[in-house]
Order: structure tokens, then C-alpha cells, then sequence
């Protein structure tokens, strides 16, 4: 883990304006994680009376975006951050419209898979959605707690579990198209299940996008739009010159 | 008509703050001779605050600040009209005690200027003036006031050294400490830290920010980054009159003004 020296101020408030930032951030991230968690017992395990759950944090969620942004325009317009308390305060402000985002994509899951499907789901597939949003919800805990701990580690694993999501995904949808293709009538509740599993998928990018983030909050690299063996590599060559 | 040219155009806008007021200035104008050097000043500075005035070069913030300690007594051909009232008091009423007033509302300049006496005498002295002549009393003050200006683990084993062996941020804060000593109401800061290394700076900073939970602050400053790091309150000055005065968020997020803004933003000149 890499210090960001964040309690070192001479001004005490600033250290304070920061520390409140960041804590924001993670009660943020613990309100969407709780959302997703429901989501998927929503999807999985047709608890649909959770899905009323899913929808009134949104709001919650939303709100407490539109806060923090204010607060990071604060302190960009009284502070002056500059270099890691800079990368720390654009983390914050792209991280928490991911969240949001997150939050928005859990709703999608719970709103598509709430109606009752009558069994459109057989065993294998919801035993493989299960797998997927137990993956997806290790990745938002993982960039949570990489974001606590300005953990560059751990946010490279987020970074790499996304390629797992993505292998998961496409064979989901492969056996769905073939639920639709073994029985018609089937296709407008199965139709539901895959929006909801794009959802999904769309959900560990953005796990991935604030792992990006956190690189780039902690290491001042941007990693965005690169292949994932170059990052590692170029990672490995920051932190040795370190 | 573009989004600047929405900003409103008219002058004197202000934010009344939802404080209990400290200073009251009311159609103030100022003349040094013939000249005419504040302009129509309405403002409503709040108790314990920091308030900061911004502005270019010869806008009038000093001048402004001098008048609410009467300094401006001291320039022959200066004259005021209008109104100051320091918690509701009018400060240029013919029985005011000048020196009275200058203790409850001291000031700090630029260059620190400390007497050239130790460090204990400095602060010491306006005790003395006032007629403490007890030992542990001035001890007792003394400590606290170098707490207060947190000089004193600084300066607790040397208090016997001359000021001047202080360095620029510890004779600043020990000014500071010598304003505080007689219980003032008010503090006014005059660049307090344009002479200061940042480190200083920062330390003076985080001395004014702790001050204002006793005292209020006004404090004219050259260095917009500094008035939007510490200051509640900001005034914006220019040519002798006052442009904008609002919560320093409000100011230098969403100034009311194109003048406030262009200002801010380095599009002045």
C-alpha cells in the first residue's frame, strides 16, 4: 500500500475537510452495496419484496452524489489541492458518479426481476447468476475497501476480476438465447433476465473504472483504455522506481 | 447574450450574514484631501468571523480597514462621512476614548513589528499601560496569550530574549499575541503574512482560523487563494467602493458580479 501522507497538514481543517470527504465517499459505497445485495436476491432468489428496498436508496444515493460534488468544488475553489490531495479530490468526484451509476444499474436488476418468472430459471442458470453476483458484489467491496486503503494492490485485482465478469456474462447470455430458442413464450420474462444481467455486467465495468481511478489517485497513472498486461507492467515499473 | 453577460451588472451587491453583527458601516466616503478614496461603503461585518477584503492595488481595503481602529485619525487631510458602529457603538461619536478603542480592536500589519524589548515585555506592555502591574497576573496573561497566538512552546524557555531574535512567522504571531493580551473585540490584519514563507503563512492561517472562535477578524489580504482558504466572509473592492460581499464559498464558486468574477479569475487588467 502506498502512503498518501493524507493527515499531514499544517491546516488542520483541511486534513479534516478531506478525512470527511473520504468517509462520505465509503458511506456512499455502503449504501450501494447494500442496494446490489438485495438486487440480487431480488434476481436470484425471487425476494421481491426487496426490490422497494433497491428503489428508495436510489434516492438516497443520488442525493448524496450531488453533495459531494458540491464538497469537492469547495475545497477545489478554497484549498487549491494539489498533487495527491488534486488526485484524491477528481478521484472522489468520478468515483461517486460511478457509485450512482452502480446504484442505478442495481435498481435496473431489481426492477427487471421482480415480477415472478414461473420458473423461466432453471437450476444451472441461476446457480450461474448466483456465481456472477457474488463476483460482481466481491468487486464493489474489493474497490471500496481499495479506496479506503489507498490500495493499489487490490484495485489491480478489481481491474483483473473483470475479465472473469465478462467470460461469466457471455456464457449466461449463450443459455439464455437458448431458453428462448427451446421455448418462445418464454422470451418477453427471459428478455427481463438479460437486461438484468447487462446490468450487471455494466456494474463490474464500473467497479473497474474506480479501480482505474484509485491507480490514478495513488500513483498519478492514468490507466484508462489500456491493456490490462500493459498496466500491470507499467505498475510494476512505477513502484520499483519508487 | 452569453453567460457572463447574465452575471448581474449592478454594484454594491451584498449577503447580509446570519450572524450577530460585529461592525456596521454605513454610506461611509472617505477623503484624503479632495480626493475622494472610499465610495458609498454599506457593509455588515459579522462576530466572530474572519472577513476578508480582496481587491487590486489602491481599491481602498487598507484604508477601510484603519478606519474601524480610528488609525486614519493620524493622516491630517484624511476625513470620513458617513457611519461606523462597533457593536452598535459609533466609533467617531465625540466621546469616544480613541485609545480605548484601540485596544478593543487591535491590528496587525505587514511587517511585524514587534518592540524592541523581549518576548515578554513585548507582550507585557499593553498590560502595563493599563495599569497590571502584579507579577503572577502578567505571567498568567502572558502565558495565555502566547498560547493563543500558539507561540508558546516556542518561546516558554527564552521569554527573556529580545523579539527580535524571533523569526519573521514567530514575531508575526507574537504581535499577535501582544493584540489578543488586552482582550480586543476585534482583530484587523493588514497582509498579515505577505511578508511570511509559506510555511509561516500556513501557521499564521491556522492561528487566524483558531482566533475566530473569541475574536472578530478583518483581514485585507492580496492573495485571493489566502482569502478563500480562511476567510467566512469576503468583500471585493474596487476603485473605493465595495462590489460584492458574500459567504467566501459563495464568492469564489458563483460570484454575483462579472466584475467579482473577472476579478477572481485573473481576467482583471
Amino acid at each position: 500500500m502506498t502512503d498518501l501522507h493524507l493527515g499531514e497538514h499544517i491546516s488542520r481543517r483541511f486534513n479534516e475537510e478531506l478525512e470527511d470527504v473520504r468517509s462520505r465517499v465509503l458511506h456512499m459505497g455502503g449504501i450501494v452495496e447494500e442496494q446490489l445485495a438485495n438486487a440480487l436476491k431480488v434476481l436470484v432468489n425471487d425476494e421481491a419484496e426487496l426490490a422497494r428496498d433497491v428503489m428508495d436508496a436510489d434516492a438516497i444515493v443520488n442525493s448524496l452524489e450531488v453533495e459531494i460534488d458540491e464538497e469537492c468544488t469547495r475545497i477545489v475553489a478554497r484549498r487549491q489541492p494539489a498533487a495527491t490531495d488534486l488526485r484524491l479530490i477528481m478521484t472522489v468526484s468520478k468515483t461517486i458518479n460511478e457509485l450512482e451509476r452502480i446504484g442505478d444499474e442495481a435498481k435496473r436488476v431489481a426492477k427487471m426481476s421482480r415480477k415472478d418468472m414461473g420458473g423461466v430459471l432453471e437450476d444451472e442458470v441461476r446457480t450461474e447468476l448466483t456465481h456472477m453476483g457474488d463476483m460482481v458484489r466481491a468487486m464493489l467491496r474489493q474497490v471500496l475497501d481499495a479506496f479506503a486503503r489507498t490500495d493499489v494492490d487490490t484495485a489491480v485485482q478489481v481491474v483483473k476480476a473483470d475479465r472473469k465478469v465478462d467470460k461469466k456474462y457471455k456464457k449466461i447470455t449463450k443459455h439464455l438465447i437458448d431458453l428462448m430458442i427451446e421455448d418462445s413464450e418464454a422470451i418477453p420474462a427471459v428478455m427481463k433476465i438479460m437486461w438484468a444481467v447487462r446490468s450487471l455486467e455494466r456494474l463490474g465495468d464500473r467497479c473497474q473504472n474506480i479501480a482505474e481511478n484509485i491507480i490514478y489517485m495513488v500513483l498519478g497513472m492514468d490507466v484508462r483504455h489500456i491493456k490490462l498486461d500493459d498496466v500491470l507492467a507499467e505498475i510494476e515499473a512505477q513502484l520499483e522506481t519508487e | 447574450m452569453t453567460q457572463q453577460n447574465k452575471l448581474q451588472t449592478e454594484r454594491g451587491v451584498q449577503t447580509r450574514p446570519p450572524h450577530p453583527t460585529a461592525v456596521t458601516v454605513t454610506d461611509l466616503d472617505l477623503f484624503y484631501g479632495e480626493t475622494r478614496a472610499l465610495q458609498e461603503i454599506n457593509m455588515v461585518i459579522p462576530e466572530k468571523q474572519v472577513t476578508a477584503f480582496i481587491g487590486p492595488s489602491g481599491c481602498g481595503k487598507s484604508t477601510l480597514l484603519r478606519c474601524f481602529n480610528r488609525l486614519n485619525d493620524l493622516i491630517d487631510i484624511c476625513r470620513i462621512e458617513g457611519e461606523i458602529l462597533l457593536n452598535g457603538r459609533d466609533i467617531y461619536a465625540d466621546n469616544v476614548d480613541v485609545a480605548e478603542l484601540r485596544r478593543e480592536v487591535g491590528i496587525v500589519f505587514q511587517k511585524p513589528n514587534p518592540f524592541p524589548k523581549s518576548i515578554y515585555e513585548n507582550v507585557a506592555y499593553g498590560l502595563r499601560i493599563q495599569g497590571v502591574n502584579k507579577r503572577r497576573e502578567l505571567d498568567e496573561t502572558v502565558e495565555w496569550a502566547l498560547k493563543g497566538a500558539a507561540l508558546w512552546d516556542e518561546v516558554k524557555n527564552r521569554l527573556n530574549d529580545s523579539a527580535f531574535g524571533l523569526s519573521g512567522g514567530q514575531q508575526q504571531r507574537l504581535v499577535i499575541a501582544r493584540a489578543i493580551a488586552v482582550q480586543p473585540k476585534c482583530i484587523l490584519l493588514d497582509e498579515p503574512c505577505s511578508a511570511l514563507d509559506p510555511i509561516s503563512t500556513l501557521k499564521v492561517e491556522e492561528l487566524i482560523a483558531e482566533l475566530k472562535s473569541r475574536y472578530t477578524i478583518i483581514m485585507v489580504t492580496h492573495n485571493m487563494q489566502q482569502a478563500a482558504r480562511v476567510s467566512d466572509y469576503t468583500a471585493f473592492m474596487y476603485m473605493g467602493e465595495l462590489i460584492e460581499f458574500g459567504g467566501t464559498d459563495q464568492v469564489f464558486t458563483k460570484p454575483r458580479l462579472k466584475k467579482t468574477e473577472d476579478y477572481i479569475t485573473g481576467r482583471y487588467g
